[in-house]
């Protein structure tokens, strides 16, 4: 595919890998967080960890929607189907999270749940309009990429006075959560990860634009380079955040110059900002509650509120006591770390959140680099 | 993008795959263009100037020729 496929030229790969290992300086330690499971998808995929030097290490962060979903959620969607009979839509990655009582949605589904799977926010407007004698509910979850899709379905669901839909909003932001792994106690308490600088997210940054993440490249003197989401693109991030911390620098970089900007999709942003305001707090998976790291629907749309509509109140809930997914998720462990990594904590059958999304850095490193650090035994 | 359809919908061609998507977030985007997707919406655009632009970047950071990508316009 155009625009892709060059993207990925192994050639040019180990070219830029050579690079990276001439400008790292020797005996230095550089840890980059990308913040976004697309990044931790391709570090893991294309194997880019193995050609980075020593010294370089890529600390997976927590920008992969479904992994920090907390139980909690997933529980009000799964009592929407099964306790008050309403059809639950929701994006096909969702559908595996676990939840409380060893059910997840595809289970509550088998338990005769009326919940589909959709690939659009639109698709679930559609559900509403074929079924009005249903409450139909969608299941919105994701970063700033996919709110404006959620926000151009509530409020088509206005100018179409469809009175039988609603959205549980779990809408969360980027620039709030790398502010919080940067300066919780919290976190701390778990740790301190050393991070020199960010990979920063490719089409969340489409939408909010390099602007938001100058705030805190300055205050807290940590690099960021925006990337795409292509191998080459990695590495590309990877080198300019050596250079920038070999110089001293902590700057903003745009190395996704094709497609991001400064500003931003205005467009968007406009639309998000007429549907939703912040959320005083929200409950992450991995990070805890963080403050104004969320949105809620504004009451000028409450009745597309399924929060409201249907009075739901949150009760948190905890992992799984062996699962890592907090600790993996602050980048404070790796998925090899976890005592039910590859054992009972599969892709097909996973137990914390992190094995569910292949943007999770457990499902990741068991699809493309479990065997890494298995030792090859040549039989004599 | 290979044809826009009624209302904010427009045809996109994905590796010889075509999908309806909504261009209601860029709502600007012509026939021709290449458009970021997700979750059935266009995103964003691509500009092809600054693709080449970091293609043949890619090059010069690898050691190579930077000839690899054609010629790019001021």
């Amino acid at each position: 595919m155009k625009y892709v496929d060059e993207f990925r030229n192994g050639d040019l790969a180990r070219g830029i890998a050579a690079r990276i290992a001439a400008e790292v300086q020797p005996g230095r330690r550089y840890s980059f967080m990308e913040f976004c499971g697309g990044h931790t998808h391709a570090l893991s995929r294309y194997g880019i960890t193995e050609l980075l030097p020593d010294g370089v290490r890529m600390i997976h962060g927590p920008g992969c929607p479904v992994c920090v979903l907390p139980i909690g959620r997933i529980d009000l969607a799964i009592g929407l189907a099964l306790e008050r009979g309403a059809i639950v839509c929701t994006y096909g990655d969702t559908m595996r999270v676990p939840a409380s009582q060893g059910l997840s949605l595809i289970k509550a589904k088998a338990r005769g749940g009326d919940i589909r799977m959709v690939y659009s926010a639109a698709d679930a407007l559609k559900i509403a309009a074929a079924n009005p004698t249903r409450e139909v509910v969608f299941l919105a979850i994701g970063f700033e990429t996919t709110t404006p899709p959620t926000a151009l379905a509530i409020r088509a669901a206005k100018a179409q006075g469809l009175a039988n839909f609603s959205v549980l909003a779990c809408h969360v932001l980027t620039p709030s959560a790398i502010t919080h792994i940067l300066e919780s106690a919290e976190v701390r308490e778990f740790g301190s990860v050393p991070i020199d600088g960010f990979v920063g997210p490719a089409h969340v940054s489409i939408v909010i634009g390099s602007a938001p993440y100058e705030h805190f490249a300055e205050e807290y003197r940590k690099p960021v380079v925006i990337a795409g989401f292509e191998p080459l693109d990695v590495m590309q991030a990877i080198l300019m955040l050596v250079r920038q911390v070999n110089e001293g620098r902590a700057e903003v970089e745009n190395q996704f110059t094709r497609a991001v900007t400064r500003e931003g999709n205005l467009a968007a942003q406009k639309l998000v900002a007429e549907v939703f305001e912040l959320r005083s707090s929200f409950e992450w998976r991995g990070l805890g509650e963080v403050p104004y790291s969320a949105l809620q629907i504004r009451p000028a749309y409450a009745q597309f509120d399924a929060e409201r509509r249907f009075g739901l109140a949150y009760r948190p809930v905890a992992d799984h006591k062996n699962c890592e997914c907090g600790a993996i998720l602050r980048g404070v462990k790796r998925p090899a770390d976890c005592k039910l990594f590859g054992t009972v904590c599969t892709p097909e059958s996973p137990m914390g959140s992190c094995m569910v999304s292949n943007e999770g850095a457990c499902a990741a490193h068991y699809a493309y680099g479990r065997f890494r650090d298995v030792a090859v035994v040549v039989p004599a | 993008m290979v044809e826009r359809l009624d209302g904010d919908q427009a045809l996109v061609d994905l590796a010889g795959v075509r999908k309806p998507v909504s261009l209601a977030l860029v709502p600007d985007a012509a026939v021709g263009d290449y458009v970021i997707v997700h979750v059935g919406h266009a995103i964003g655009r691509l500009d092809a100037a600054e693709a080449e632009r970091t293609l043949a970047l890619f090059g010069e950071l690898a050691g190579g020729e930077p000839a690899a990508a054609p010629a790019i316009p001021a």
